[in-house]
């Protein structure tokens, strides 16, 4: 779940990390009123969650608080990438010597945060990587222990940042470490981070990310934020489609059949298992086929919920066929989840064998599934065959219908 | 008394589906509530989960021998041993 940047600062500002004397409003009087205390040049800023706001015009720079509340209110009414603002956040314009970077990032490969810092800040710290990577440093970090001074300066003077600057920076990375571990965050990210004239360091931007399952363990952060359990954050509203997924997994608690996310394609898909989703998505695209949805099954679902789930991929606009693959399971039954595929097809009239183009699971009962598959004439596979061939036979058979 | 499911029927024998006792042992037993008592606390076989069943045999184990049946309608119609 992302943070607006007016959350984000909050929250840095909580950790002791120095921000700006800055003011969130949705009002543009208020704007104005804050402008006033703050007492000389602001920046207006659109609170969006989404990129591209100074280019869209969700950024103005105000001389005076009149021209504040001229601009708060231009931008209050500004949708930018299909959002419209939160509110806006009034910020002083700061005099900065050096603008710096500093992020953290779970590392979803080594499953470890990382640490990144640059003393380039201000614009995407990728462009940085790419055109001065002596200028980024890194480093991995336990989300057990404690991020140490002592890491943080290998990572400062990696870059070439000595001295007085590097002994100021120092806190700010080890409480920008203990942020994000201690908020379940995947991105804690402040950029730029300004050097002022007179050597001291401010957040004049920051950008968040906390994990959608870690919410229920900060709810009294999200409730000081004014976060609500219904907003979601996600990028766009779930469809129908999704929500009846949701729907489909809430049937009984046996295990999942559900986190759908709807596409148009015309491969229905029905899979899952340690990561193999994700695998055997990736994998359709890859032969070229076109996904009607992303979905999630495992940890044993009943068959009424597999079946639920195969119905609504099934019943969705366009699917001509449904492909069912996991990678190898321990802890779903093979039958169990054919049983449901199969009546799925069933009750909605279908001919499994037509209708499911391929069933690779293999795993617990396998022996069990395969005669309830070779019953209904299902065309299946064992663990002989990987996910990727199971995903390119899948993709040939819904090429064969369309063609 | 037999009740079949798409993949799964269940068949219990007069006399056994007349043993309240038993239908309460049974109805404890089946972690899929194929089970239930009725009137009387009389045997009744669920028939909406019937396609549930996981084939544990928790069942036979809870009668008497031969008392019940679980048929794998898939596999020519097979019986659990
Ligand atoms: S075998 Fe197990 S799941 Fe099936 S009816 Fe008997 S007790 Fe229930």
């Amino acid at each position: 779940m992302r943070f607006f940047e007016f959350e984000a600062r909050e929250v840095i500002k909580r950790a002791g990390i120095p921000v700006t004397d800055y003011g969130f409003t949705t009002d543009a009087a208020e704007a104005r009123e804050i402008a006033q205390r703050i007492g000389g040049p602001t920046v207006i800023k659109s609170q969006v969650l989404t990129g591209g706001r100074m280019k869209a015009g969700g950024v103005r720079f105000a001389d005076t608080p009149e021209e504040a509340e001229s601009h708060a209110r231009e931008i209050l009414a500004l949708e930018i990438g299909g959002h419209m603002p939160r509110g806006v956040l009034v910020d002083p314009k700061a005099e900065v010597e050096q603008e710096y970077y500093a992020g953290v990032v779970w590392d979803g490969i080594r499953k470890q945060p990382v640490m990144i810092f640059s003393p380039v800040g201000g614009i995407d710290i990728e462009q940085v990587a790419e055109e001065q990577p002596d200028k980024v440093g890194r480093r991995h970090f336990s989300n057990i222990l404690p991020f140490s001074d002592f890491q943080a300066k290998e990572v400062i003077a990696s870059t070439g940042v000595s001295g007085p600057e590097l002994n100021k920076l120092v806190p700010i990375l080890t409480r920008l470490a203990k942020v994000f571990v201690e908020h379940d965050m995947v991105l804690a990210e402040i950029n730029p981070l300004g050097r002022l004239s007179d050597g001291s360091f401010v957040a004049l931007d920051a950008h968040m990310d906390i994990e959608n399952e870690a919410r229920g363990r900060h709810r009294r952060l999200l409730a000081d934020l004014g976060v609500g359990d219904e907003e979601t954050r996600q990028a766009r509203e779930a469809t129908p489609f999704e929500l009846a997924g949701e729907l489909v997994d809430a049937t009984d608690h046996r295990g999942v059949a559900g986190n759908v996310t709807e596409f148009d394609g015309n491969l229905g898909l029905v899979i899952g298992a340690g990561g193999g989703s994700l695998t055997l998505f990736d994998a359709v695209r890859a032969h070229g086929g076109e996904p009607a949805n992303y979905c999630e099954i495992g940890g044993n679902p009943s068959v009424a919920k597999a079946c639920g789930l195969a119905k609504l991929v099934l019943q969705k606009p366009g699917v001509d066929k449904i492909a069912v693959m996991m990678s190898i399971v321990s802890n779903t039954r093979v039958d169990i989840v054919a049983r449901g595929v199969i009546k799925a097809c069933l009750e909605l009239g279908h001919d499994p064998g037509e209708k499911i183009a391929i069933f690779r699971i293999p795993g617990a009962w396998e022996e069990e599934g395969f005669k309830i598959l070779e019953r209904y004439g299902v065309d299946y596979a064992d663990r002989s065959v990987s996910l990727n061939e199971a995903a390119r036979r899948a993709v040939e058979k819904i090429q064969g219908v369309a063609a | 008394m037999r009740r079949d499911g798409t993949f799964i029927a269940v068949e219990v024998d007069d006399q056994s589906a007349a043993d309240a006792n038993l239908a309460r042992k049974l109805t404890e037993a089946c972690p899929v509530d194929i089970f239930a008592q009725g009137g009387g606390g009389l045997l009744e076989i669920v028939e909406k989960n019937l396609d549930e069943c996981v084939l544990c045999r928790l069942c036979l184990d809870a009668s008497p021998a031969g008392a019940v049946k679980i048929i794998k309608l898939y596999d020519d119609s097979a019986v659990l041993a």
